[in-house]
């Protein structure tokens, strides 16, 4: 089955020839999204960016990329201005946007919005994050990145460090890797683990999964280090999050105890987590990982609303 | 077997019978007792000698047959019954509960931020993940959930 016309709520909807048909379209892309190439695959189409929620990466990512191929957007980037405060539920307002635009790019603050809102329209729904829940293009992209640095995902040994248990991009990277054949590390302060169902569902789908509660052994064979976000709402009092927080510090001194092609990731935006001394290194990916997004998503847009990318 | 029982033979209607002991109750919660025909009988037998698991429930009531749905909420609570329907005093078919793979409407998502939570105009809907126990999941939030007495609808 072809992309055109589908929605994209979860990663679980993708196969993994899907999800493959994703990456190599996005590789396509980087001239275009790097503005070497104009684009015009999406010439004369009209996105709805309906933003509930306050984003900046994720919506000016899908914006750059629906102008780069030559689309035109109308956005709700300020939630308190929708009809929604009237009252209006997603439903409707996402049957209205549908009647619009040629799809719609939904970020909310609800779990399962994406797929109400893909019940509701009659064009195709990207999610791009419902709430705690599923944020499948972040995914896409954190592929994409591992797959550029290493030619490979299968096989490569990822660490996933921080918090494992809040951490919404965690989840569905874990299962797209599980798909891929990578070997999961996981790393996590104890209160912070990958939910058990998360990790049931990996042992379901027959993922080597281990766990290392030492960073420097954690670090130590990993090909990727994909730091999250340790959030201070999730502690108690503000020392034991100092504590547990500075014991997950990346720094130049951490990623000596590496391989010299590990590549450090993290969904950005970071706070502390990876020190800026870490920047200038060639294990920094970050940065990559970020732009990566918008070739991403420009294959995205154009699998889904033409049927073919380039 | 029907005989044996302290409570009386009914004419027509349904009998549910190897509920789990102690979930008759809830089984009545689910067919709805007091939307019944005020001349039927329910009856209900508790902490019953059973061969097949040990200890059961039973639930006997008159002039009714249980919606697919409440069939589905009973499966999930009780997945060992039987559901016998009887016409003229004799049992005119019989079968164990059944999970569909996709369940509607029978529980609410315990997820509080599911959109399913947010008074908006859809029913709720799960998947069966897993049957043996049973797990489902939210089609919407994708939550799994095994605990089904405390999120009936």
């Amino acid at each position: 089955m072809g992309l055109k016309g589908r929605d994209l709520i979860s990663i679980r909807d993708l196969s993994r020839e899907e999800i493959e048909e994703i990456l190599k379209a996005s590789r396509r892309m980087i001239p275009y999204a790097e503005g070497q190439k104009a684009g015009h695959q999406l010439d004369d189409r009209l996105l709805v960016m309906a933003f509930f929620e306050p984003s900046t990466r994720t919506r000016l990512s899908f914006e750059t990329a629906a102008q780069r191929l030559g689309a035109r957007c109308v956005t709700i980037a300020d939630p308190t201005a929708s009809s929604m405060r009237k009252g209006e539920s997603l439903h409707d307002t996402v049957r209205m946007l549908s009647s619009y635009g040629d799809a719609i790019i939904l970020r909310h603050p609800n779990e399962g919005s994406g797929r109400l809102a893909a019940m509701a329209s009659d064009k195709p729904v990207i999610n791009a994050g419902d709430g705690a829940g599923q944020h499948p293009s972040q995914t896409l992209l954190d592929l994409a990145t591992m797959q550029e640095a290493f030619g490979t995902l299968s096989g490569l040994r990822v660490v996933l460090l921080g918090d494992l248990k809040y951490g919404r991009t965690v989840h569905s990277l874990a299962h797209a890797l599980a798909v891929f054949g990578a070997e999961l590390v996981l790393s996590s302060p104890p209160t912070l683990g990958l939910p058990e169902e998360v990790r049931e569902h990996l042992d379901q789908m027959g993922a080597k999964v281990t766990e290392v509660d030492q960073l420097h052994r954690a670090v130590r064979d990993a090909d990727v280090l994909y730091v999250t976000r340790i959030q201070k709402e999730r502690f108690g009092d503000e020392a034991e999050y100092s504590k547990v927080a500075g014991s997950y510090r990346i720094d130049n001194a951490v990623l000596a105890g590496g391989k010299p092609r590990m590549i450090v990731m993290h969904p950005l935006p970071r706070t502390g987590e990876i020190a800026p001394e870490v920047d200038g290194t060639t294990h920094a990916a970050y940065f990559r990982q970020a732009f990566l997004g918008v070739p991403v998503r420009m294959a995205l847009l154009s699998l889904i609303l033409t049927g073919k990318a380039v | 077997m029907v005989r044996e029982l302290k409570i009386t033979p009914i004419k027509n209607g349904t009998v549910i019978d190897h509920i789990g002991n102690g979930l008759a109750l809830e089984v009545l919660r689910i067919i709805g007792v007091r939307e019944l025909d005020r001349d039927s009988t329910v009856s209900v037998a508790l902490h019953v000698r059973s061969q097949k698991i040990g200890w059961k429930d039973i639930v006997k009531v008159e002039n009714m047959e249980l919606s697919p749905r409440k069939v589905n909420a009973i499966a999930l609570i009780a997945p060992t019954a039987t559901i016998a329907i009887i016409r003229d005093f004799k049992v005119q078919e019989k079968r164990a509960v059944d999970l569909p793979d996709r369940i509607g409407g029978v529980l609410r998502c315990p997820n509080s931020s599911c959109i399913t939570n947010q008074h908006e105009p859809v029913e709720s809907e799960f998947e069966v993940a897993r049957r043996r126990p049973v797990v489902l999941r939210c089609a919407y939030c994708e939550r799994l959930v095994d605990e089904f007495l405390p999120n009936l609808a």
